[in-house]
């Protein structure tokens, strides 16, 4: 069955679509990330204009994650006070990012600056993410004793001013580093299409140190407030962001996060870095094979404003 | 006097182009509808062309698209990567372009009609909005038509105009679901021993209708709002499941 999309301009199987919403949303209930490294490329690839594709996803996430964030949050599983600190550097980092995605659509090297960027963060992150938590599958196997948790900051980190207490995360870390992080995020968000949970779950791990178990739920509680500012940027600048697809899309993804977030459940927590780390590698690894071998056709066209 | 000579030149031109006064019986050509209607349901339609002829003669159909402007890139290699190196510019192109036609068209019409008429995609007038030598432009074109091609958007190949009985034609025009909104223009030709002796130009509306219609005005006219509503429906949703799946 066919329908046509109203702001993408074409028209597509509604059961292909809802299909895609199930599987990235499993994974973001699995692991707690948008799965927008998967769905936009995918969108993209199946035709919708690359800019209704970025737009429109932020929109599904907001539905996804904030079912997501919902099932945490009964279980406590979110630090409340670590998210807004984070939230204040998001929305600095998505405004400035919905900038820059017109600017480089404009010099016409939007595409590049996105896969290049997809290649070394999805390529970093899964890499640190599989080494790492290969270390700590092994040191189980060997009846190890866990690390120990006081002084885990690394130096830099401990000497920044603005200490805060996150009582939730059990941590006492300096708020320019949540507000960094988060920063980032929201510029990855506006110009990758991207939840940025893959790189915010790594870097609540390992730069603010916070424990798994709440990792995902803060995550989530980010992304819902930050995808919901990128929306309305996108909805008021743009006018990219397709509701007849997103609500499709937010089906499909809401179903498959409750899964999801259940199957993680039994998983441990290297095992769902293990995991995650895999397919931002296999992501990052098909990206980077496209941009080296030579393509079908040399020139491209877009439609141009006047 | 300059405007007397364009005057007389436009004259001349267009009596050329639609000698339908004198001949006013000479071609007639109707489309089964006037407007294209894009709905919910929307996958793409075939529009019916038919019409008749007075005496010999070789239909061709010509369905354009609106204008725009398209921006040709070329990648280039840089350090091991494809990257956008060069670009043309080339403004006033068809957005949607098909050519119909009841045999060979090198056979029923002239090169010098074809090129005059715009029939074909190599003799539609593509020109860069910025000039270059003419091997590079040759190689924007053609990569404009291809991508065109593949889009879907413009035909690779001349469609059918069938006959039926000596006087009567029809052609189905196909319009995909990617084919872009506004008014399309449908020139009918009939040729004869090369040159056109009789033409006709018929309108074609190609507009979103219903719920389509009211979304894409309502993300253009009242953006915040509609931002607004988009985050509330998300909400809703994300809300509505994760409630549903707790009683589960």
């Amino acid at each position: 069955m066919q329908i046509y999309l109203p702001i993408a301009e074409l028209s597509l199987n509604v059961f292909g679509l809802l299909g895609l919403g199930v599987i990235v949303g499993f994974l973001s209930g699995l692991f707690g990330i948008g799965g927008g490294f998967l769905l936009t490329p995918l969108l993209i690839f199946i035709g919708v204009p690359h800019a209704v594709a970025v737009s429109t996803h932020a929109n599904q996430l907001i539905a996804a994650s904030a079912s997501g964030a919902l099932a945490h949050w009964r279980r406590n599983a979110v630090d409340f006070r670590m998210g807004l600190v984070m939230l204040v550097g998001g929305f600095v980092g998505s405004t400035l990012g919905v900038w820059l995605f017109k600017a480089l659509s404009r010099m016409g090297q939007v595409e590049l600056v996105i896969s290049l960027s997809y290649v070394v963060v999805l390529g970093l992150v899964g890499l640190l993410m599989l080494s790492e938590s290969g270390i700590s599958m092994l040191r189980q196997r060997r009846q190890a004793p866990p690390k120990p948790r006081a002084g885990r900051h690394p130096y830099w980190v401990r000497v920044l001013p603005f200490r805060m207490r996150f009582y939730r995360s059990r941590i006492y870390i300096s708020a320019l580093v949540p507000f960094v992080v988060g920063m980032f995020v929201g510029v990855l968000v506006a110009i990758m299409g991207v939840g940025g949970g893959f790189i915010m779950v790594p870097a609540m791990i390992y730069i603010l140190g916070m424990p798994t178990a709440v990792v995902t739920g803060t995550s989530l509680f980010q992304i819902v407030v930050i995808t919901a500012n990128v929306t309305f940027l996108q909805a008021l600048t743009t006018q990219t962001v397709d509701v007849v697809l997103a609500l499709i899309l937010m089906i499909g993804g809401v179903l498959g996060a409750q899964v999801g977030a259940r199957a993680g459940v039994n998983l441990k927590g290297e095992q769902v870095r293990g995991l995650l780390a895999l397919l931002l590698l296999a992501v990052a690894g098909k990206l980077l094979y496209d941009l080296v071998v030579t393509p079908a056709d040399l020139y491209s066209i877009s439609r141009g404003g006047a | 006097m300059r405007v007397l000579r364009t005057l007389l030149l436009m004259i001349a031109l267009a009596s050329g182009c639609f000698p339908l006064a004198a001949r006013a019986q000479a071609l007639v050509a109707d489309l089964s509808s006037h407007l294209v209607a894009i709905t919910t349901g929307f996958a793409g339609t075939d529009v019916l062309l038919f019409g008749a002829v007075e005496g010999p003669g070789d239909v061709v159909v010509v369905v354009r698209g609106p204008d725009e402007r398209e921006i040709v890139r070329l990648k280039g290699r840089v350090a091991g990567i494809y990257v956008n190196r060069k670009e043309m510019a080339f403004s006033r192109v068809p957005s949607f372009y098909q050519v119909a036609a009841s045999g060979e068209l090198d056979k029923i019409a002239s090169a010098a009609e074809r090129a005059r008429l715009e029939i074909g995609t190599e003799n539609l007038r593509l020109v860069p909005e910025v000039e270059r030598d003419p091997a590079t432009v040759a190689d924007y074109r053609a990569a404009l038509i291809r991508n065109k091609e593949a889009q879907g958007l413009w035909g690779r190949n001349v469609a059918k105009v069938a006959s039926l009985g000596a006087r009567l034609f029809r052609v189905n025009v196909y319009f995909p679901s990617n084919v872009p909104v506004g008014i399309y223009q449908v020139q009918v030709f009939l040729f004869h021993d090369g040159e056109v002796r009789a033409a006709q130009t018929t309108p074609l509306s190609i507009s979103k209708v219903g719920a389509s219609a009211e979304i894409f005005d309502f993300a253009h006219r009242e953006a915040a709002a509609y931002g607004a509503i988009a985050i509330a429906i998300a909400l809703a949703a994300g809300w509505a499941a994760s409630a549903i799946f707790r009683r589960v």
